[in-house]
Order: C-alpha cells, then structure tokens, then sequence
C-alpha cells in the first residue's frame, strides 16, 4: 500500500514521516520517532499502556492509526518533564509514593494522570480510580498510584501533602 | 495484533463521505472514533480495504436543541455528551450511560453515532435510544431518511442502515420535566460489556406511573424495548406484584448469548434484576 | 568531640541500610520513559518473526503450504518443523524432564500452537506473511478434561512417547500419564483416617490461570557468523539457565553465547523458561545472519505461555472431636497440558506441593499427585508463589474451613487450636520439610484484635439473622487464612534446575574511592532489586546504599544463578550479598588493624568504622579502607576490595501471614464486594518496608483476580475462550479493594540476615482468604464448598442452588 504523509507535533517538536495508512499510532511512536516509552500490553484495547496526550484527551495510541492523528499535539512520557528540566509531580510523585515496579504500565498511568489532573485538580480517592480505570497495573495493585497522584495533585495546588493514614 | 493493508480517505462532508461509501461499497467502512472498528481490524476479524474517515465533516459535530428534540451530531463523543450541561439538564440518562461506557481514553474517542449504529449487541446506547424513542438521521446516495430506533436493529451487526448509509445524527424528544431515570448495568468489571442492562424513562402522576419506557441492553441479539413490561407498569404504583410481572415480561424477551459472563438462564435473571433496580431509582428520581 | 559529630544512629540513617523505606533507584528511568525493555531494542539489520499458529486444538498436520507467505515481498524465510530438524531443534527439552514440539511436527496438540516461523523486514510484513500459510488440518479427538485423561479410550496426546512406560520422573500408567509423585507417610496417614472420630473430603479445584505480566514475552537473537556468538536479549526471569540450556541445545559453546535480559515489565513466573518464540528467533538468526526480533500478543501469550494451577485436589482432613487434626490425605489429578513444560526443581514433578500440612502440627499426611497430558498449552508455572505452593495453601486453608464448619468451630478458634506453637520450631512437617522459624499464635492473634474479629462475628450473625427474615439481600462472609510458604530454592541436596544446583551468588567490588559495584545471580522483574541489595550492603559494609550499583541479568558479567521467581532472591542472593560482604569486611578489618597499629582482635565496628576497642577517636572508616586497599595493603595481602559468594541455602525459607478479610455478597446478581483487607505478614528481617509494602499490595491484587475471575478456560473442542483481556480477568482501580498492611517480624535463624522474602506470600495466602470469605458467607445455610473464581454467575448459581432465589 502506498505510503502517506503525516505530520504532527510531538513533545512540542513538529515531525514529518511517512507511514502506511495502517499504520498505528503506537508503532509510529516508538518505532519511527524512537519514542518508546508508550509500551504494548495486550492487542484489545484494553490495558492502557500505550495511552498519550493527543490534542487535551488520553488516547490509547493502539487503537489509533498515524494517519487519524495528522496535524495533532501529542505528548508522551518523554514530554512530560517540566521546561527547566525538572521531573513533573506526577513523575516526582510516582517515585515518592511507590507508584511503579516494574515500569511497563507507568508511561501511560503518568500520561493519564496528567489529563485527569487538567480536568479536576482535586479528585477524591473514588475518582483516581475511576480516572485511570482504563490503565492496567499488574504490580502495585494501584493504591500507591493512587497515594502518588494525590501528590502531584497537591504539589500542582500548592498545597502541602498529607498522605492518608492507613 | 496488526490490522491488514486499506486506502484511507478523509472527507470533509457528509456527501464525500456517502460518496466514497458508495463507491467502494463492501469493501469500505466509516470510521468515527474507531475503538470498535480498528479493535476488530487488528484481530483480522474486518478487513475493509478502504476507510472513509469521518473525523474531518464539519456536519457530524455538534449538540443543539430543535423545537422539542435534542439532536446531536453523529461523531459527538462521549466526552462531550458526558460534559454537556444541556443534556445533563435535560435528558440525564445519557450522562448516567455514558459514564458506564468502557474508559476515559474510550470516551475521549468514541461517538454517540459508532455506539448506536453498528449494531454491536453489547453497546449500551441502542437500548436508551429505544427507551427514548430516537430517531436516526441517515444519509445516503439516495438522500436523507428518518429511522426510528425501535426499528433499527434487526441483528447482531445488522441494522436497517443500507449498504453506503451513514448515522449523521441522533434525535431524541426530550423526555418531560420531572422524568424519573436510570440505566442499571450489571458487568464483571468497569469497562465491561453488560452481563445485562437495563434502561428506564418513566414519569408518575398521583403515586401512579404515567408513562414508562424500557430497553434492555446485552440479552439478545439486538438491544430490546420491552414494550409489554411497560405497559403492564403504567398505572400502576410500582408495588410489587405489577414489578414482578413487568420483570416476567421483560425475562420473556430475552435470549442471551452464553459468554465467560455467564450462561444464558443467569443473563435472563440478571436482566429482570437490573430492570427492579433501574425502576427503583427511577422512581426515586422522578418528581410525584 | 565537638557537638557537630554525628552519632552512631544519624550515622546509621544516612546510610539508607536496612530498615528504611530507601526510595528506589530504578524509578528514575521508568518514570521517564527510558527504561529498556526488550520491545525498545532495534539493532542493524533487525528482521522480526511471528508465528502461523493452530486453529485446533488436536489434529494431524497433513500439509504445511509456505509458497504464499514466503512470497510476500520483504519476507526473508519461512521456518517449520523440517527446517528446525535439520539442526536438531524441531524438538526442544523442557526443564521438567518432557520434550516439546518447537514447531508442529506432524500433529499440532493445542490451540494456537506454533506451526512456522515467519522471518521478514518489518512486523506488519512478518503479520501479514503468517496469515498466508496454508496448513491442512486432520482433526482428531479432544480432550481437555484432566479427569478424563486417563481413562481407558481417552485420545492419545503423545504419540512420541506413547509406548514408553517411563518417564522422567518414574512409571506411567497410562499413555496420557506423566508422573505420579508422593510424599508423607500413607501407612500412617491411612491409620489415623480409620480411627478418627470426624473426617471431611472434598474435591478442591484450583482452576487454570495465567501469571499475564504486563509485558507480554519476548526477545532479539543476534547470530554473528563471523565469530559464532550468539547475543540473546530477552524478558529471563532466569537468564544463565537460558544461557545453559540454549548452549546445551544449540551446541553453541557456552562462553560464545551472551545473554542478556534488560528491563522487565513484570515477570509473576511467565518468563522463567523457554519458548518456541526463543528457539525460532535463535535458529532465525543463524539462518538469515542477522538479529531477529520476536514479540507476542496479549492472545497468544495467554493461550500458549506457560499457565499456573489446574489441580484438582481431593483433600481429606482427619480429626478427634475436639478439633485436634490427626491425618491429612490428599490426591490431585495434574493438568500439565500438552507437554510437561513445568517450572519445577527437577526432583520435584509437582514442586513442592507437600507444604500441604501448612500452618499446622499434622501428626500425619500423605499426598499423591498425577500428573497428565490433556490438549491444552504446556506448562506450568509458579504464578507469583513458590512451586505449586498455592495450590498447597489454598487446599488445606480451605479444607480447615471445612472442617471448622463440620465441628461447628469457629474458623479462627480451630486453627489456633492446631497452629504449630512457637516452642515447636524448628518444626518437621509430616511430609519432611523443617519449618525454619515461626511465631504463628501472636500473629493470628494480632490478626484477630485489630480487626476486632469477634465484633465481626456478631455482626455477621445478626445479619444473616436479617437475611431470614427477608429484611436484606446480602450475605456478610468473612475468610481467615494463615499461610507458611516455602521459598527460597534451594538447598542442592533437594533443589537443582536440569542439574544445576539453585545456590546463588552475589560479586561485589569496592573502588578505590569507596563506592561499588555489586553483580548477582538474580534478576528483577520489579521487585527493586537495584535499591534492595544496596540497603543490604550499605548496612553490611557501611557504605551509603546510594554508593553501591546493583548489576543483574547480563550472563557475561553476572556471577551465575538461578534467577528470580519463587521469592528465592532475598533468601539466596540476599545471604550471598550478606556473606560477601562479610568477606569484604574481614579483609577491611585486617587492614584497619594494619593500619591503627592493633591486633585484629582489638577492634570493634561501628556503623561505617572499624575502631579501637576503649578508644574511639581511633577509627578507620570503609571508605578509608577501601583507599588503602588499593593504596597500601598489609604485606602478603592482595590489593583490591572484592569478594564473590555462592550461597547454598542450608534450608528453604518459610515466610508466613494471616489474613482476614471481610464480604459482603450480593444474591440476587452474585456480586462480591471486599469490605475489607487485612494482612499481616511475617517475612523475618525486613528491608525496605515501602517495597515490601508494595509487594503486598500487588500479591493480593493479583490474589483478588484469580479468586474472584480469573480462569483459562476451554470448551469442549479444546478452544480457550479467554485468551485476551476483554475475557481475562485483570482488575482496574475501581475493582481493586483498599489493602491493609500488617507484619510480625520472626527472623529466619539459618540466613545470615534473618530475611525470609515476601514477594508472593500475598499470592499464596490472598487466594484462599478471599475463598474461605466467599464460602464463609454462605456457610450458615449448609454449604461446604463453593469453587473458584467466585465471578458473578458461580456465585449466583451457587445461591440458586440453596434455594435463594424463590
């Protein structure tokens, strides 16, 4: 199949590539842009490990082809440190609280964090959970990733963190 | 894992887009959202060598008040009808549904249109839209024509749309102030296909049911409207006896699939629970 | 001293030892996005392979037709069973003694079993080529009932070995039999059977699970034909047995083979042995002279990797009347698929399923397993527990609930009257295991009071006082469970993998400026290993664990070992780092007393110093030592600071917990929800509590899944019906329940640091916790035993069947 055109912006760089029309998303990520931190973690859309930012809404970047996000502004992991640098709370919350083990899930939970986080800078404990219910963990059983996205909701406030009492 | 070779196709209007359907006619599907279709691309499950893409029509956008319909654009997503005050206010079944569909990143994605018109028995929309007697926009090489809800499915994956049809935009009259709602779904886990679900629209005059509207979600081959269910319940004051017999009827319309979600029998059950609970909160909501 | 000298405790804390919640060093590059997992790799020239695989589940393969595929353009081969044969290799061993088809060799014996291996420029090309193999099929009859398997007419599975009437672990009975195993004492179990005053028997089934790490598994095999080395990249959970046995299969010499396994997303025992995906890419690579990238989906990862349980367990518990266990008797039928492909110590065909007496001074016991050949994936694993542990804990944690309810006891009261007592340890079970220490009394009752297990029991009365009376639809169930697992393979007097001993090893460096390298055996698949091993050392040595680098998984630099699964880490390379440290300690000390002009003996340690006993002031800290190391050594010493340590485990480890939870079930839907989670557990010293406390938190998550959803499920044509994530049950956030956390600490007396490990305690004995509640709530109306997973429609029907619903 003839290749096409695509052009985007990706982590505020503007790229142009071409990709089948097939081509998905994910795999033009990671391995035309060699941006792998989005991960693969099942074939149905169901796991949420490749989810980024595209134009202020979390998509899983499987179940979308390149060619659909043409002329999109898409963020992922590698774009989520702040300008000076410095880890993004999400980031930075995810290492104070034990939010990750393994890593594989984390790129796409911390990329969702951050558009719930745009959305309700504030969410109780029920809505995280209904928030990244579309991300899978397999190791931390969520309830750090719960306790690290509080952080960074509370350091995006400007508010001092009080970590729950067990 | 990896879906099979297609031409793509960007239309920027609904008569491109019927066009191309047209012209490439089996061999083509629309897409909105995609999270059902390229799912099933990527199983090799569906193969269409050309995808119209109708992301880019202007048209298919958009949720507006019509004397005294609501009509919302076809590639409206669920996000957008989960943050729309005017349907919060107006017709909140669609909120309270929405919210039981798949993730956050689904419904930043997927549309009203792809989750009423494809004819997927597990979409929780088909059901509310016959409990609220929509009606669908259709487009085609033809023309525009009107096709009620109540008569849209006639199968797993088989709707009256004609071959080069397109969903353009849902219309549904607003349900009358003071409506008593609820959508009960019952699911393994958040995100699921309903195990059954079940829809209610209902208003109550005097203690009594004035008027009642059922759709059952998952437990046939197409969405259901139990027509005989509510009409055994209107006029009556929900009490026990009448739910029982609502229940009955509504059990009597089903035949489920046996899934990893349960065998038939229970599905059965479970819709007749989900109809009890859903009538139970509606009633609740509704104003005397 | 002036004021601004630092104690011996601030000293301490700025270590980041043991003890600390030292927050993790491999974090850094996750939360980044530059973690390097096997996906992420692309080398030159890299083509990638897929497989054609079987769309039934038991037939004879008449034609395999490559013409279409091999056609495709940018396909470089197509690779089957007669390619694989000219090398020796269309067959591979299994570390349970069996042999396994790389590729269909004639017949195919389950669903989606590989059938060619397509080699080709890119993965959609590799995709596309694999759909376009032409295979003509012969159906043959099914079976997938393990209980079916060995009778008289049942289809033969194995037709290769058919005829032999030995196997690799004794006498087959049956040509669809693969072993029969026992352990204990049957003359005496048997006795105290005939005489008891109460006995319960139950059939307890263990279903089909998958381990379904995120990560699905995968690898890059890198042939150099100009100096024949082999580079495996791959998602090794064990990667010097991976080394060893693909040098036994492959005749490539072993130095010339480097294996290397980066990060892991997650490992739960899916990545522990060998796949076809390996063997294929390995010969692909010889073949086409470049790397060849292999990656499984979801689907195929869960109908073809190795899957974990499907026992079926006929347990038997014996009794005097006042609720004093005498004699435990189990037989289980062993579902090992289509190729005994188990993960086991290879002396033991069912691993060490004779933990079976559990927590409990059993006077007697006998178990017998068979295992048999069915047309299902091979396998199995040890899904985030010790080797066939869980189903060990989940039959007797059930089993005494059973009993318990037959006395009318009270699930607590029984156990505690038959938990062993801390007096009995070091304890020697009725099957031969000696239990290493155990104070399981004070944890129950700790269990008990915090949760305030009484109040619970009222509560529970009352309402189930309410549901008679028809004022609710909901049953309160609340499951006890008090585990013992056995970890840490092992001694090699019981343990060897294919012949190799399971020690383990640690080798650490000391530089001149004082920081370090430290390389081991194991390897992480998240469990921290790069943060834990340092606390370890910095607490051993003095040294800051943030000076000390943690090395694992590279076959080259690493020392060797038997890797990571069945929570052996800690118990193994965690002495191994201990012992080499002490060695690097020693060798430390005799160059302070060099040094301070003393006798060896006329020092004491302190922290990070060694000083003069009565006289502080003088002192030489590691880091001066490790300079004068280097620098100026005693004469007759060797310079450098650096020792290495294979650690044979005198004995397992045996971790223990007791857990309590609380339901409450809806019988009108069978719904379940958790109310509450508590669970203590005792894993000896601990070392980081924050990991530990993570590692709870994903055990009983993944715990939560297997008992309440999670099944491999196949219908009677031998087709899985869920093999992908829309069916398999994984929970989101919204399912999971919140979990509390508790711990005793009763350190293990034979390991140089007291740790036990801790990682799959909460696999072990969540799993029956959640069951015994299940069970628990429906107790009160004459139910015995209800099987899992407790999803929605069993518990529903399980209520129908008592009559619930009229």
């Amino acid at each position: 199949m003839a290749k096409s055109q695509v052009s985007m912006t990706v982590n505020g760089k503007k790229v142009e590539e071409l990709v089948e029309p097939r081509t998905l998303l994910i795999h033009f990520l990671r391995e035309q842009l060699r941006l792998t931190g989005p991960h693969i973690g099942c074939d149905t859309s169901h796991c949420g490990a490749c989810t980024v930012d595209l134009d202020g809404k979390s998509v899983k970047s499987c179940t979308v082809f390149a060619v659909q996000a043409n002329g999109a502004d898409i963020r992922t992991i590698e774009g989520m440190a702040n300008a000076d640098g410095t880890l993004h709370a999400l980031q930075e919350g995810f290492r104070e609280m034990h939010g990750l083990q393994c890593g594989f899930c984390t790129p796409g939970m911390i990329v969702r964090a951050y558009r719930m986080l745009q959305e309700n800078s504030n969410p109780t404990e029920e809505e995280i959970r209904f928030g990244i219910s579309g991300n899978l963990c397999r190791c931390t059983g969520y309830q750090n990733i719960v306790k690290a996205i509080q952080y960074a909701a509370a350091k995006l406030s400007g508010v001092p963190f009080q970590e729950a009492a067990e | 894992m990896i879906p099979g070779a297609f031409a793509y196709h960007r239309p920027s209007s609904v008569k491109e887009a019927v066009g191309l359907l047209s012209q490439f006619g089996d061999d083509a599907r629309a897409i909105a959202g995609g999270h059902s279709l390229i799912p099933m691309m990527k199983l090799r499950l569906a193969a269409p060598g050309h995808l119209v893409d109708l992301a880019g029509v202007a048209d298919l956008k958009g949720i507006r008040e019509d004397s005294r319909d609501i009509v919302i654009g076809a590639t409206t997503t669920q996000h957008e009808l989960i943050g729309s005050d005017l349907l919060a206010k107006k017709i909140p079944i669609l909120r309270e549904t929405s919210l039981l569909i798949a993730d956050p990143q689904v419904r930043y994605v997927g549309t009203l249109g792809g989750n009423v018109a494809n004819g997927d028995p597990g979409n929780d929309m088909p059901a509310v839209m016959m409990c609220l007697n929509a009606t669908y926009h259709a487009v085609g090489k033809s023309g525009e024509r009107r096709i009620a809800a109540r008569e849209f499915y006639q199968g797993a994956y088989f709707t009256a749309l004609e071959p080069g049809e397109i969903v353009t935009a849902i219309r549904i009259p607003v349900p009358a102030a003071g409506h008593g709602h609820a959508y009960e779904k019952l699911k393994r886990k958040i995100g699921d296909y309903a195990t059954a679900a079940a829809a209610v629209v209902l208003t109550m005059s005097g203690g009594k049911v004035a008027s009642c509207s059922i759709g059952l979600t998952n437990v046939a081959e197409t969405p259901l409207w139990a027509e005989e269910a509510a009409r055994i319940l209107t006029g009556s004051t929900l009490d026990a006896a009448s739910v029982k017999k609502a229940v009955a009827a509504a059990e009597a319309i089903t035949s489920p699939a046996s899934d990893a979600r349960g065998p038939a029998t229970y599905r059965t059950k479970m819709a007749g629970v989900m109809l009890a609970r859903a009538l139970a909160n509606a009633k609740a909501r509704a104003g005397a | 001293m002036s004021d601004q000298t630092p104690t011996s405790a601030e000293r301490a804390e700025k270590l980041q030892g043991m003890g600390c919640k030292r927050k993790r060093v491999e974090d850094v590059r996750f939360v980044q996005g530059k973690g390097t997992y096997i996906d992420d790799l692309k080398l030159p020239g890299m083509l990638y392979g897929d497989f054609t695989r079987s769309s039934h589940a038991h037939a004879r393969v008449k034609k395999i037709d490559t013409t279409k595929a091999a056609a495709v353009p940018g396909v470089v081969a197509v690779i089957t069973a007669e390619t694989l044969k000219t090398v020796n290799l269309a067959w591979m061993p299994t570390l349970a003694g069996d042999v396994q088809m790389v590729l269909a060799d004639g017949k195919v014996l389950f669903q989606n079993q590989e059938i060619a291996f397509v080699i080709a420029e890119d993965r959609y090309t590799a995709a596309d080529a694999a759909e376009l193999v032409e295979v003509e099929y012969e159906a043959l009859p099914v079976n997938v009932d393990p209980l079916k398997a060995m009778a008289k007419d049942a289809p033969v599975i194995r037709e290769d070995i058919k005829d032999k009437t030995e196997g690799a672990h004794g006498k087959r009975n049956h040509y669809n039999h693969v072993f029969n195993w026992q352990a204990g004492n049957k003359a005496a179990t048997d006795a105290a059977f005939a005489k008891a005053d109460v006995t319960i028997n139950e059939f307890i089934v263990y279903p089909r699970v998958h381990p379904c790490p995120l990560e699905t598994c995968q690898c890059v095999a890198s042939f150099d034909k100009v100096t024949s080395e082999l580079t495996l990249y791959g998602t090794f959970q064990a990667p010097h047995v991976i080394r060893t046995v693909g040098s036994l299969i492959s005749k490539i010499p072993e130095h010339k083979i480097h294996v290397i396994a980066p990060d892991i997303g997650g490992g739960f025992g899916n990545k522990v042995g060998a796949y076809s995906g390996y063997i294929c890419s390995i010969v692909a690579s010889i073949v086409t002279g470049r790397p060849v990238k292999w990656t499984e989906d979801r689907i195929e990862n869960l109908s073809t990797t190795a899957f974990a349980r499907d026992f079926h367990m006929q347990t038997e518990i014996a009794c005097t009347k006042d609720g004093k266990v005498t004699g435990l008797r189990c037989y289980t039928i062993a579902d090992h698929g289509a190729f005994d492909a188990c993960a086991n110590a290879s002396k033991w065909p069912a691993g060490l399923f004779s933990i079976i007496t559990g927590s409990y001074d059993f006077p007697a016991a006998h178990v017998s397993v068979d295992g048999v050949y069915t047309n299902k994936a091979p396998g199995g694993v040890a899904y985030r527990c010790s080797f066939r542990v869980t189903e060990a804990a989940y039959a007797i944690e059930r089993a005494m609930d059973i009993m318990a309810q037959k006395l009318k006891m009270d699930p607590v009261e029984f156990r505690m009257k038959n938990l062993i007592r801390r007096e009995q340890f070091p304890y020697t079970s009725a099957t031969g295991w000696q239990y290493d220490s155990g104070d399981y009394h004070t944890a129950m009752t700790k269990a008990v009071e915090t949760v305030n297990y009484k109040k619970l029991r009222e509560e529970q009365k009352a309402r189930q006082a309410a549901f008679k009376r028809g004022e609710t639809r909901e049953l309160m169930g609340i499951g006890v469970a008090f585990f013992t697992e056995i970890v840490g393979a092992g001694p090699s007097r019981n343990c060897d993998i294919l012949g190799i001993a399971m020690f383990d090893s640690a080798e650490i460096r000391i530089h001149p400026t004082g920081t370090g390298i430290c390389r081991l055996g194991t390897k992480s698949q998240g469990q921290g290993h790069e943060t834990t091993y340092a606390q370890i050392i910095a607490t051993e040595l003095g040294l800051p664990a943030d000076s000390i680098s943690v090395e694992e998984g590279n076959t080259d630099t690493a020392p060797y070992g038997l890797g990571t699964y069945g929570s052996r880490s800690t118990p193994v390379s965690g002495a191994a780092t201990a012992m080499a440290c002490r060695k690097i300690k020693a060798k430390a000390q005799m160059i302070a007393a060099y040094m301070l002009e003393v006798h060896d003996d006329d020092l004491e340690w302190d922290v990070d110093r060694f000083r003069v006993k009565g006289n502080p002031e003088r002192f030489k800290t590691m880091t001066e030592l490790a300079w004068a190391a280097y620098h100026e050594v005693p004469p007759g010493m060797e310079p450098g600071l650096e020792a290495v340590n294979y650690y044979d485990p005198p004995n397992f480890t045996f971790p223990f917990g007791a857990y309590i939870c609380v339901v409450d079930v809806d019988v009108d839907t069978g719904t379940t929800k958790i109310r509450r989670f508590y669970a203590l557990d005792d894993c000896g010293t601990r070392i980081n509590p924050m990991i530990i406390e993570g590692q709870v938190h994903g055990g009983l998550t993944e715990a939560f899944g297997i008992a309440m959803g999670q099944e491999i499920h196949y219908d009677d044509d031998g087709n899985v019906t869920t093999a992908s994530l829309m069916d398999y049950f994984l929970p989101t956030a919204v399912e999971t329940p919140h979990w509390e956390t508790d711990w005793t600490t009763t350190p293990s007396p034979h390991h140089p640091i007291g740790a036990k490990g801790v990682g799959e305690s909460p696999n072990v004995g969540g799993v029956p916790c959640f069951s015994n509640a299940v069970n628990d709530a429906f107790g009160f109306l004459g139910s015995t035993h209800i099987q899992m997973p407790h999803d929605n429609w069993r518990t529903w029907t399980a209520a129908d069947k008592l009559g619930l619903h009229q």
